[in-house]
């Protein structure tokens, strides 16, 4: 039985259609002539960037359209039957039953009203597969199998009672609880910190291997993937690039841009020395809250050099964007002080001289929010020049206009808004607004979190080359491990508002690590085939040394 | 278990005497309204042809030489013994002016909303069931005028129709104790309907709105994705997560309530609290005025209230916290 | 670029708003013209009382048999006029007192919002009529009390506008970078709050009309020998028992203009949420 191919999907295509009044409706492909074939416990891995249409793929597998989407071509047959030609009550009766669904966020995804154990058991309930007392026995034992905590109540609580990780492995328990032929993983492990990924990525891993499930595993992430399918294709504005086993994707991709995403986290900067010259940021014990009583950051000191990158590294809730506020003045700290420049910085924003201002820029993680939608890139670029040197007219037009050349973007851009812009373009500006200012030190908080890997890539190709011609200073927050090594002179590791760990790279990513940088560090995927075994194994042993 | 109801009754009971506050700050504006603008309270009433004798006597009757603070706590500690003071029109005991006629008005409002209240929150439903059809774009079409129109243009068109026309019902509401209810109800047949339909387009729009919000959560594709029923999905995912903006709804309308009770009592003559206040607007009787529209205010911030703490006991992140 | 942005808004409207916009411009033009297209003396008496719709009279007579179109128009320009200054009054005070809580936040939006928490408790006619009860019965008064009494609704409105905005990351730039507050509100803010500000311009303006025709028909807004359209209902009430519509006349006028707002307004709204994503 495990020999057929019970899912088939041929020539799919999905448009999307986009209505504007007093136009004519435009018709847009999202998805175009995708086949595959899945057998029973087998995993095909869906990767591409944003745009993709690979979460488009994943819900058509449910002949399930979000709003605006229509599938407009091919079949998706299920044990040969096409679930396009069912009507919508036959179409209900295998949504949950035989292909059943993870969402990203399960936080979301979890109706806030109702316990979990009633959200799990739903399915099996409504279509009448189990009675509840049979049920709730099967959901109990998945809760098990997946290792949520207390198994026997878990089920009777709400969703905000219990963590994010708990939510997804309980997502995943929803999922399997009506025993369904085929799972639909979309970005299931994206939402979390990386410590906590890996357990769910085990943790799901198992449970498909157990229950003998066919699954969708869907995600932009080709080190996740590989970890986790048979076979994986790889897909760009809704065409497939390349269909073949995990092996041969990561090992001997045939297409370019499978190389380029295979490859993306070569890039390495060779790490800067140590200069004589003191410190141009210096941050001594600082503790900051944000209602004057819970500590986000206790007793952090740290110091950054004049033309080198300091990279802060944590997980959510480590504090690391709290000494970013500090740092610009934004949240005034309990105690300690920042030194710039050999100066100490007024703690409020108020207090400090546009020179300083000046000297100390900010680029953000969403730039799409970072420029004022109703100004022009013109503006959003000229202001720092009309504002910190009084420049205007024709001056600052030439002026700007250089920065946007610096930039990569061309003179053509000056007078378009950034609605108009792609999201990499968008950061450049971001990034040349900031160099309007010829600061001596830029925070970059979080800036390639929220791109796709290539264009995250030449974002920090540009900031490097523009560090090597103007020698500024990075202090660059992230949660990505990969960023840090392409790009640090200096580390810091953050956890739960404290520093564990500040040096040079070469230092910071050595052994011996303490604990909690040890986990951090093993918890990256790396590209390659069974690391997650590997890693697992690794941890087991070392925790039966202890 | 025993921490989180206590928690939740904190909740409550601040909420409570939030509530208390506000109204204690509204009889501060309200007297502060009627006795501290410009003018004085004497000359109003008499004119400016009075002579200063008249109205040093009218000062001195109104107690209009005292500090106003004294004058404030006087007449607030006489209310919350239930005197509400003296007309000064027709020099009747307030508190015995108003007792029947408030009976009237909550009668009015009350059987307006029990309608309206249901309706609307069932008719919102089947815009949302039936979003982007033809039912749903009539009701909009229809609600979008229904919420331009001024009540006494809806009332009129009724009496013209009904009572005049088809001559099925009064024109005018005139109702006394010793009428049945099934005659009452009858006689504020009119004035009900006028209500009805002047509040019901408002809350249904905002009724849509509210259920549509919800039902762009992703809890409700995994429903969806769950192969549930579109019955099952509303009433059982997204109604209960609809319940706390609903309330919220229905009591911004209940503001429409009480201004329109006001209009439609003189539209009908119908004898409540709003054609008392009117009347005694028009002949500066402040100490009606004063009384009335506090108890209009305190009513409409009870409501209010109790509003609060129904939705803070509809949410279940308050009522299961961590 | 704003006139970009008008002409793509006038040629996209729906049918109902091109109605609606065409009802507004004929009133508007019949309010200014008043004494040039009004057939006949408001004031004069020339008919019958209550005389049915004639070649002569074209909407009828009124209570006393004067000429009820020609009251409309002239009546049209006290509605007009005093709906539009409260209007006026409610917006500039609620938008910059709103815009100034969300910006300078802390102690002062405290104060601010909880003082029109305040005002909103009472329902607004109730205010309005307790107020009325004391203060003299003349047209400045009037135009004031709607104004603050509305101004709460824009104060609320705007105030939420602004915190979201306020909050984006381009806002907090602009303080990193030194800005002030006036550059704030006026550079950042306001573009950006312009088209949910402009609509509920239009929604504010037709409640303000809604409610002046209320309090006039309370006999507590316009005073005789003046009228509006509110006092024109309230003039002819008493024919309506005997099926003389003749009140209905001015009802409807009301009716026409605010459902017109409303249908152009909707348009906008709906025409610029769409143009959320793209520009």
């Amino acid at each position: 039985m495990s020999d057929v191919h019970f899912l088939e999907v041929q020539g799919l295509e999905i448009s999307a259609y986009i209505n504007m009044p007093g136009e004519a409706t435009k018709t847009l492909i999202l998805v175009d002539n995708i086949s595959f074939t899945l057998k029973r416990g087998e995993v095909l891995g869906l990767i591409g960037e944003s745009g993709a249409g690979k979460s488009t793929i994943g819900l058509a597998a449910m002949a399930y359209g979000r709003a605006g989407c229509k599938i407009t071509g091919g079949t998706m047959k299920i044990d040969g039957v096409d679930l396009f030609k069912l009507s919508s009550r036959e179409i209900n009766k295998v949504r949950g039953t035989r292909v059943a669904y993870v969402a990203q966020s399960a936080a979301a995804s979890f109706n806030p009203a109702h316990k979990i154990g009633d959200q799990v058991i739903e399915v099996a309930i409504e279509h009448k597969l189990m009675s509840k007392a049979e049920a709730l026995d099967y959901a109990g034992e998945l809760y098990a199998k997946l290792g949520l905590p207390d198994p026997e109540n878990f089920g009777n609580r709400y969703p905000h009672q219990v963590s994010g990780g708990q939510l997804q492995r309980a997502m995943t328990v929803m999922a399997l609880c009506a025993k369904p032929d085929l799972i639909v993983f979309d970005e299931p492990t994206t939402a979390l910190d990386v410590t906590t990924q890996i357990e769910v990525l085990a943790t799901i891993k198992h449970a498909i291997k157990d229950s003998g499930v066919a699954a969708l595993y869907i995600t932009h992430d080709l080190a996740v993937v590989a970890q986790v399918a048979d076979h994986i294709m790889v897909l760009r504005h809704g065409k497939m690039v390349e269909y073949n086993s995990t092996d041969k994707i990561i090992n001997h991709a045939s297409q370019k841009y499978t190389q380029d995403l295979v490859s993306i986290r070569a890039m390495q900067k060779q790490e800067q020395a140590v200069p004589d010259s003191p410190a141009i940021l210096q941050v001594n014990n600082i503790a900051a809250a944000y209602d004057g009583v819970t500590k986000i950051l206790k007793d952090v000191t740290l110091h950054l050099h004049a033309g080198q990158t300091l990279s802060i590294v944590g997980e959510s809730g480590s504090g690391k964007s709290t000494l970013a506020r500090v740092i610009t003045g934004l949240l005034p700290p309990m105690q300690g002080e920042v030194l710039f420049n050999g100066k100490p910085l007024s703690s409020a924003l108020k207090n400090r001289s546009k020179e300083q201002l000046r000297d100390l820029q900010m680029i953000y993680q969403m730039a799409d929010v970072a420029m004022n939608p109703r100004h022009t890139i013109g503006q959003i670029i000229g202001r720092p020049i009309e504002f910190y040197f009084g420049i205007s007219g024709a001056e600052n037009r030439k002026m700007t206009i250089e920065l946007l050349e610096q930039i990569e973007l061309g003179e053509e851009y000056f007078d378009r808004y950034p609605a108009e812009l792609s999201g990499g373009q968008k950061q450049r500006v971001c990034i040349a607004r900031a160099l309007a200012a010829k600061p001596s030190l830029i925070i970059c908080d979080e800036v390639t979190s929220a791109l796709d890997p290539l264009v995250a890539d030449g974002i920090l190709q540009l900031l490097m080359s523009l560090q090597e011609k103007h020698a500024i200073a990075y202090l660059f927050i992230t949660h990505d491990l990969a960023t840090v090594k392409a790009i640090s002179d200096s580390i810091a590791v953050m956890y739960q508002g404290s520093l564990v760990r500040f040096g040079q790279k070469s230092m910071v990513l050595a052994p011996p690590f303490d604990d909690y940088t040890d986990m951090l560090l093993s918890s990256v995927p790396h590209m390659e085939l069974g690391w997650l075994e590997k890693t697992l194994a690794n941890r087991k042993m070392q925790s039966a040394d202890n | 278990m025993a921490a989180n109801n206590h928690s939740l009754l904190n909740l409550i009971t601040k909420r409570l005497a939030l509530g208390l506050l506000l109204l204690l700050m509204i009889s501060v504006i309200i007297f502060a309204g009627t006795e501290l603008l410009p003018g004085d309270v004497a000359q109003s009433i008499l004119g400016q042809s009075a002579t200063p004798e008249a109205l040093h006597n009218l000062r001195l009757e109104m107690g209009l030489d005292k500090p106003a603070i004294e004058r404030y706590s006087h007449w607030l500690s006489n209310i919350l013994q239930g005197d509400l003071g003296t007309s000064l029109s027709s020099g009747k005991d307030i508190s015995s002016m108003i007792s029947g006629r408030l009976g009237n008005t909550l009668f009015l409002a009350t059987t307006a909303a029990v309608i309206a209240v249901p309706l609307a929150i069932f008719l919102g439903l089947i815009a949302v069931l039936y979003r982007d059809g033809i039912v749903d774009k009539l009701i909009s079409i229809t609600t979008i005028s229904m919420i331009s129109l001024p009540e006494f243009f809806i009332g009129y068109l009724l009496i013209l129709f009904f009572a005049v026309n088809l001559n099925w019902l009064p024109s005018s509401s005139i109702i006394y104790s010793s009428m049945g209810i099934l005659e009452k109800l009858q006689a504020i047949a009119l004035p009900c309907l006028t209500l009805t339909l002047v509040v019901l387009a408002h809350m249904m729009r905002m009724t849509r709105a509210a259920i549509l919000n919800v039902m762009s959560s992703p809890y409700i594709e995994t429903a969806q994705l769950k192969g549930l029923s579109s019955f099952k999905i509303i009433f059982h995912h997204a109604l209960p997560n609809a319940i706390s903006p609903i309330i919220t709804v229905v009591v911004l309308n209940l503001a429409y309530l009480v201004v329109g009770v006001v209009v439609v009592e003189i539209i009908f003559v119908y004898p409540g609290m709003g054609q008392l206040l009117v009347d005694h607007v028009s002949i500066r009787d402040i100490p009606v005025v004063q009384a009335v529209g506090l108890i209009f205010a305190a009513i409409y911030i009870l409501l209010n209230m109790f509003a609060d703490v129904m939705s803070i006991i509809a949410n279940p992140r308050l009522r299961h916290p961590k | 670029m704003n006139i970009n942005f008008l002409q793509s808004l006038a040629s996209h409207l729906s049918w109902g708003a091109r109605i609606g916009l065409f009802c507004l411009i004929t009133f508007a033009l019949a309010a200014i013209f008043a004494p040039f297209v009004a057939p006949f003396d408001p004031h004069q008496i020339v008919g019958d009382v209550w005389a049915p719709i004639t070649s002569q009279f074209w909407l009828g007579t009124d209570q006393l048999g004067r000429d009820i179109l020609s009251r409309l128009i002239h009546g049209a320009r006290n509605t007009f006029f005093i709906a539009g200054a409260a209007t006026l009054i409610s917006f500039s005070m609620g938008t910059f007192l709103g815009f100034l809580a969300a910006v300078t936040g802390g102690k002062m939006d405290q104060l601010l919002s909880r003082a029109n928490d305040l005002m909103m408790a009472i329902p607004t006619l109730i205010f309005a009529l307790v107020v009325l009860s004391v203060l003299p019965a003349n047209m400045i008064v009037l135009i004031v009390v709607m104004g603050v009494l509305d101004s709460t609704r824009v104060f609320r409105l705007s105030r939420a506008v602004a915190i979201d905005i306020v909050v984006m990351d381009y806002v907090e730039s602009a303080r990193l970078r030194g800005e002030g507050t006036l550059w704030i509100i006026f550079r950042e803010i306001l573009p950006n709050a312009l088209s949910p500000l402009f609509a509920e311009f239009g929604l504010r303006f037709a409640f303000a009309v809604l409610f002046l025709s209320t309090l006039s028909f309370l006999g507590l807004g316009i005073q005789p020998p003046d009228a509006d359209w509110g006092s024109m209902v309230k003039e002819n009430k008493d024919g309506i028992v005997f099926g003389i519509p003749a009140a209905l006349i001015p009802a409807a006028a009301i009716a026409i203009l605010t459902i017109s707002i409303n249908l152009v307004v909707d348009s906008i709204l709906s025409r610029t949420s769409s143009l959320k994503g793209g520009r």
